[in-house]
């Protein structure tokens, strides 16, 4: 197990995209989308013969040069990095860059990407925030064929419904995989931690998804092992759907004795609540699960209150006993949402820790009080 | 130094805007939001709008933005939310009001969603406070030149569900003809709207197109479907016109035109105006006046397809919600086509739809544009962020390389565009 973890954490934390290179070499011609967080309908992408590759910016591994002073001050580390990737010629292997409509600054960034990049095909996907409404998913369904159409100018191949319909169907098998473990690591935290949990799934980010699923299958066959449970709280960590947190926060949060039993790291992996349909039109059918299957997400209006609602199910359905509300630096959706999530969560009498990380966090000392001051006060007060 | 136009039209909109505030507390008001509103639709029904965003900027051009930004803040909302929001929650909890009247719970909050995510959070909550009913009318972002058939036909959909809780709310059925009506008013209102914009192309500049502009688009959003509207918006440009004929400009020895992008500091507006009085520089154009609506390159509602022009206006007429490299052709034109000298970027702490990005804004135009451009970041409600010496060492350094450079004659490069 140690050396699958290892060559995903080597994946992730390689900031020149190594492998992606190495796919192209193996694959002539083979064209490279990167996609930034949350969501994406990665589907089409992969039916359209392309690699679908999520660009969750540099982490800590990247010195802002450049992109700094194009995004200036109050702005999240994620847009950043992201741009600095591209500015600094990192993303010399990606054929075409999505954005979807999850906040001002990513909607920006694709813009400002277009323009500093010519030659690459940036595409920009309306995910719809009326999700209430009757004319959301067909909506959606003639934008993602508007996105099928500019794909195959791209790598010539079209994806038609077949394609889909068993792109749909390598992805739901990612899906429930990843659902599978989420589902071990809630019932038996320390079974498997979440540092360990974190990067088998988000190495998916950066993998065709065939390997993933193997990746994924051989991981659970090798999981079984003997371990003592010990004294921690259980929490669910929200508001860490975008940027992601240095792989050391995650660390110390479970050493400062916590079992995260569940959280929202890289979101869109785990986007359904069931399996995406593979009969009928299968562009409608992803575009009908986004609109109405979907988990709840602080990029997305989906109804009065789905997201207040939905956190204290979730705290609920996990046995968790606190919430730690873990956002990154100017996060914006996540602030806000912060606010809703405080007020009801004090008024059913849920324990809750807001930590605010950046991409660029060198010292732990300060939130590794924070949190053990809290576990403290739950496990012995 | 007093610069601002004090004509009839500023007693007139004066008056407009307390009858609209008098009206709030007696009708059924439906909160909306200004960029790409759809103000036809709840005239077509009577229903008064209601902008929070208009209540926020009141706030701070009275000093009074902090007190329930902290409130907010003691709520839990963050320090980088945007303020508008805070100020706005933090007052409505403690009925804090710029007028000293309270102000309505509102029968609908409408948030028309064109292209600021914020608006979606803030009219949840809202809702949550208020505990209005919502409707998100979620507005397609613009990404090509044009807003697909799929997202018209979506918009217009949406616009038949609000429709139907207008129905509800003011108990009238809907009447196609009072749109149209209420449309025919709007492109009255927006042909007028645009020459006067176009008076700005003289020299000198008969009005601010950034401060000045501001006064007139309370009336823009609130009255603009409306023959009260049409009425106001023909007598100002009647004035203005006059002014041009007679030569007069806000400086009538005008020495530098400029074009504004982003919002005002309004906690700050006098003193900030001031910093660009001192160097009797105008703005000729701003993107922040075409929030509501972008009329001055030609389109206007139309009384023929009353509910597909509306869904036009909002998917594809409006600063917000046109995609970044749009609002880089905008100001391009406007320094053409009114013959600006420079640009000046105010990047808003608050407002990451307009500020994300505007590093790049500047590099694009300094550096394949040659156009001297400056970059000063504050806040537009948030008293707390405006560093008032270090803007005005920024501005002064600004002009005074500018006039160098217009000395010259030559296209030297400008200090404190960088
Ligand atoms: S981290 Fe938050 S603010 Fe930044 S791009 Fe992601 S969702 Fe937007
Ligand atoms: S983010 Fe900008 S556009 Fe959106 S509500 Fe705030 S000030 Fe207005």
């Amino acid at each position: 197990m140690a050396d699958v973890l290892t060559r995903c954490e080597e994946l992730i934390t390689d900031v020149d995209f190594n492998s992606v290179k190495a796919w192209k070499e193996s694959h002539q011609g083979g064209k490279v989308i990167g996609y930034f967080p949350v969501y994406a309908p990665v589907e089409i992408i992969h039916a359209s013969g392309a690699l679908p590759i999520s660009i969750h910016g540099a982490g800590d591994r990247l010195d802002l040069q450049y992109a700094d002073s194009r995004f200036g001050s109050f702005i999240c580390s994620i847009c950043k990095t992201t741009l600095e990737l591209g500015l600094t010629n990192r993303l010399r292997d990606f054929d075409g860059l999505l954005f979807t409509s999850i906040c001002d600054v990513a909607r920006n960034l694709c813009f400002v990407m277009k323009r500093n990049f010519p030659s690459m095909y940036v595409d920009f996907i309306h995910l719809p925030h009326n999700c209430p409404s009757d004319a959301a998913a067909e909506f959606l369904a003639a934008d993602y064929d508007r996105v099928r159409w500019e794909l195959q100018k791209l790598t010539g191949r079209r994806a038609d419904d077949d394609a889909l319909r068993h792109s749909i169907e390598v992805y739901n098998i990612n899906r429930s995989l990843t659902a599978d473990l989420y589902a071990l690591r809630s019932r038996e935290p320390h079974l498997l931690s979440t540092y360990e949990l974190y990067l088998l799934v988000r190495a998916g980010d950066l993998m065709p998804v065939e390997e993933h699923n193997q990746l994924l299958t051989e991981a659970r066959e090798r999981m079984e092992r003997p371990a003592r449970p010990r004294d921690s709280i259980r929490v669910v960590i929200e508001g860490a759907f975008c940027e992601q947190p240095p792989l050391d926060l995650i660390k110390l949060i479970e050493a400062a004795g916590c079992y995260i039993v569940e959280d929202d790291f890289t979101l869109g992996r785990r986007w359904f609540r069931h399996a995406v349909p593979t009969e009928g039109d299968p562009l409608r059918a992803l575009a009908e699960a986004y609109v109405k299957d979907a988990v709840y997400s602080s990029v997305r209006h989906d109804g009065e209150r789905s997201r207040v609602d939905g956190l204290i199910e979730k705290v609920r359905r996990n046995k968790a006993d606190a919430v730690l509300s873990f956002i990154a630096k100017f996060c914006e959706p996540a602030y806000f949402d912060y606010v809703l999530f405080k007020r009801e969560m004090e008024r059913v009498g849920i324990p809750h820790l807001l930590l605010e990380f950046e991409e660029k966090l060198f010292t732990f000392d300060r939130a590794q009080m924070e949190i053990e001051t809290f576990v403290e006060s739950l496990l012995f007060v | 130094m007093k610069t601002e136009y004090r004509g009839n039209i500023h007693q007139r909109q004066k008056e407009l805007m307390t009858s609209w505030y008098a009206r709030l507390e007696s009708a059924q008001a439906v909160a909306m939001m200004i960029s790409g509103n759809c103000v036809e639709l709840l005239e077509a029904f009577g229903l008064v709008p209601f902008y929070p965003e208009i209540n926020a900027l009141q706030l701070a051009i009275r000093h009074q933005s902090l007190e329930p930004i902290l409130v907010a803040e003691e709520m839990g909302y963050a320090a980088d939310n945007c303020a508008y929001v805070k100020a706005d929650v933090g007052a409505w909890l403690k009925g804090i009001t710029p007028t000293g009247h309270p102000l309505p719970r509102p029968a609908l909050v409408l948030c028309n969603f064109v292209g600021c995510n914020t608006y979606v959070k803030w009219f949840e909550h809202t809702a949550e406070f208020t505990g209005a009913p919502l409707y998100v009318l979620d507005v397609p972002f613009l990404r090509g030149d044009e807003p697909t058939e799929a997202a018209v036909t979506y918009v217009v959909k949406q616009l038949q569900e609000v429709i139907a809780r207008l129905e509800t709310i003011s108990g009238i059925r809907f009447d196609i003809d009072r749109l149209r009506e209420a449309t025919g008013y709007a492109a009255e209102t927006e042909e007028l709207w645009s020459k006067i914009k176009r008076l700005c192309q003289n020299t000198p500049a008969p009005f601010d197109a950034y401060f000045d502009a501001i006064t007139l688009m309370g009336p823009l959003y609130v009255y603009r479907a409306t023959r009260e509207g049409v009425e106001f918006f023909r007598a100002a440009y009647e004035e203005i016109a006059q002014k041009v004929a007679r030569h007069e400009g806000v400086y009538d020895d005008e020495r530098f035109r400029i074009v504004v992008e982003g919002p005002p500091p309004y906690s700050h507006f006098r003193n900030f105006r001031d910093m660009f009085a001192k160097w009797k520089a105008v703005a000729v154009a701003s993107t922040y006046s075409t929030v509501g609506g972008l009329w001055e390159f030609g389109f206007r509602h139309d009384p023929d397809h009353p509910l597909e022009s509306i869904a036009r206006h909002m998917l594809e007429h409006n600063v917000t919600n046109r995609n970044y490299l749009q609002r880089y052709d905008q100001i391009e034109r406007y320094v053409r086509e009114w013959n600006a000298d420079a640009i000046v970027i105010h990047f808003v702490k608050s407002c990451r739809l307009f500020s994300a990005g505007q590093g790049d804004m500047r590099d694009y135009f300094t550096k394949e544009r040659d156009v001297p451009t400056l970059y000063i970041e504050s806040d537009l409600e948030d008293p707390r962020y405006f560093s008032e010496a270090q803007i005005k060492n920024r501005v002064d350094a600004f002009f005074e390389a500018l006039e160098h450079r217009k000395l010259a004659g030559s296209r030297l490069p400008v200090a404190g565009n960088r």
